[in-house]
């Protein structure tokens, strides 16, 4: 077999290996790379910046720990705009194994802007299927969460004394890493007419534009690079940032093996013709 | 009478959920809300259905030593020391062993599978982006284009890159999406119609 045919056939563990090194290296040494910002994820920031304190958003933490390194960047750094602003939130984890990864990162950040469950946010958690509890939702909280997540029961909450459905909030923001953003955009905003912005994996992404284009969702994160164009943006963290150095040598990488594949190709071709 | 009742059911049901986006009256709501706390206790009871079916189905898979039997074993032994752990070993709240099993095993194993998903892309890519013909030259290009514009790469190239990885996104890309969602909406709807009408019946158990 010659070079150019054993370009195209080039053993799959080769791959993984060269994938592999380009990953580990941004790692050990770590580089910044420049973030351009878009104007879908502008359009969440200042959404939120427009915020005034005490008013009230809704966060939805819609994904399961796989999809942390994409998409927990952005929940943070929402979450840490919102708190450094005193704007109230309130959270649901709708993904089945997400409340705890969620619970985790609520305290940890309600604890570092010192705010308190009940005052300054309602985290609500779990119910089973997403569609009718967001659903339920558009009528009254209390209907799928009588209490939050922690066993408290939304009337004794002061922050949720006034509050009875997506009518009291300003908007949602929806990070997640599956269906359920499609459940938000059909009942919430389809149903409940409510403002809404996501935030997705980079795979989900290109799903979502034509919701953009038609305005049901005002916003749009996609992946890592949406997380760190947010973070950029909002100076609250600068996970994604870093991460984007190993996003940049993996992208290169696989579109060299691209290029390296299609020469193998054009090549072998070339020579089949002769 | 064992065909009427489900499909006059699903008739009701369907013109009943369809005719409440239209009436917004308190009553209907309140009717609403009724069924859709059945809906929610009946999705409770899917979950342990749903238990009983893995049980079925790995038991099963072990009695017969089929291929990969240990990994059965593994799931279903998890299976119960987890809802043991939530149930008799302190609930699920933050500090219980529930809790650590999750962050120490669960998480870091879910992480490394969704990463994995990179190294299976870039071969995938080698393979798959061959440019035979015009369709698969379009695709290719296509999506190096995307992959440069969405890391830095792309604007030290050239200044306007991210823009033309936008214009992508946004105009052809989303043309071709927008199509498949209009086609699959409207591939929805009469299905849904034929459901209504008892036209389909294969949900019942086929014919």
């Amino acid at each position: 077999m010659d070079f150019y045919n054993r370009l195209m056939n080039l053993d799959r563990r080769w791959v993984y290996l060269v994938v592999g090194i380009a990953v580990i290296i941004p790692v050990l040494n770590p580089f910044r790379v420049p973030v351009f910002v878009t104007q879908e994820v502008r359009s969440i920031y200042d959404f939120v910046e427009s915020l005034e304190p005490g008013d009230i958003m809704f966060l939805a933490i819609d994904y399961d720990p796989q999809a942390m390194a994409e998409v927990h960047p952005m929940a943070r750094a929402i979450m840490r705009q919102c708190f450094a602003k005193d704007v109230k939130l309130i959270i649901s984890a709708l993904s089945q194994n997400g409340p705890g990864m969620a619970e985790q990162l609520i305290s940890e950040v309600a604890r570092e802007f010192g705010k308190k469950s009940g005052i300054d946010y309602c985290y609500l958690g779990y119910k089973p299927y997403f569609g009718l509890v967001i659903l339920a939702m558009g009528q009254n909280f209390r209907i799928p969460f009588p209490e939050d997540y922690y066993g408290v029961p939304l009337d004794s909450l002061p922050m949720m004394r006034d509050v009875r459905n997506y009518d009291d909030v300003k908007g949602v923001v929806d990070i997640s890493s599956g269906n359920i953003t499609d459940a938000w955009i059909i009942y919430g905003n389809g149903r409940y007419d409510v403002k809404l912005a996501i935030g997705v994996t980079g795979v989900m992404t290109a799903n979502y534009y034509p919701y953009l284009a038609s305005g049901q969702i005002f916003g749009l994160m996609g992946g890592l690079k949406g997380a760190s164009e947010y973070e950029a943006l909002s100076k609250q963290g600068d996970r994604a940032i870093k991460m984007m150095s190993i996003q940049t040598t993996a992208h290169i990488v696989i579109v060299l093996f691209i290029v390296a594949g299609n020469i193998g190709y054009f090549m072998s071709r070339k020579k089949n013709k002769k | 009478m064992r065909r009427e009742i489900p499909i006059a059911i699903c008739f009701l049901a369907g013109i009943f959920y369809t005719l409440e986006l239209f009436i917004p009256h308190r009553q209907v709501l309140s009717i609403f809300e009724t069924v859709r706390q059945w809906a929610q206790i009946l999705i409770a009871f899917a979950y342990v259905l749903a238990i009983a079916n893995i049980l079925r189905v790995n038991f099963h898979a072990i009695q017969k030593n089929q291929r990969d039997w240990p990994y059965k074993v593994v799931l279903i032994v998890s299976l119960f020391f987890m809802i043991t752990l939530g149930i008799f070993f302190g609930g699920i709240g933050e500090g219980t062993i529930f809790d650590w099993v999750y962050y120490h095993a669960q998480y870091p194993l879910q992480s490394t599978m969704f990463a994995l998903l990179a190294f299976f892309i870039a071969s995938a890519a080698f393979r798959a982006f061959r440019i035979r013909t015009l369709e698969a030259a379009l695709l290719a290009v296509t999506a190096v284009l995307v992959m440069i514009g969405r890391v830095p790469v792309g604007e030290e190239l050239w200044n306007n890159f991210p823009d033309f990885t936008e214009w992508i996104m946004n105009v052809p890309q989303l043309a071709g999406k927008r199509a498949i969602m209009i086609g699959a909406a409207l591939g929805a709807i009469s299905t849904a119609l034929k459901v209504l009408t008892g036209l389909e019946r294969t949900y019942l158990g086929g014919e």
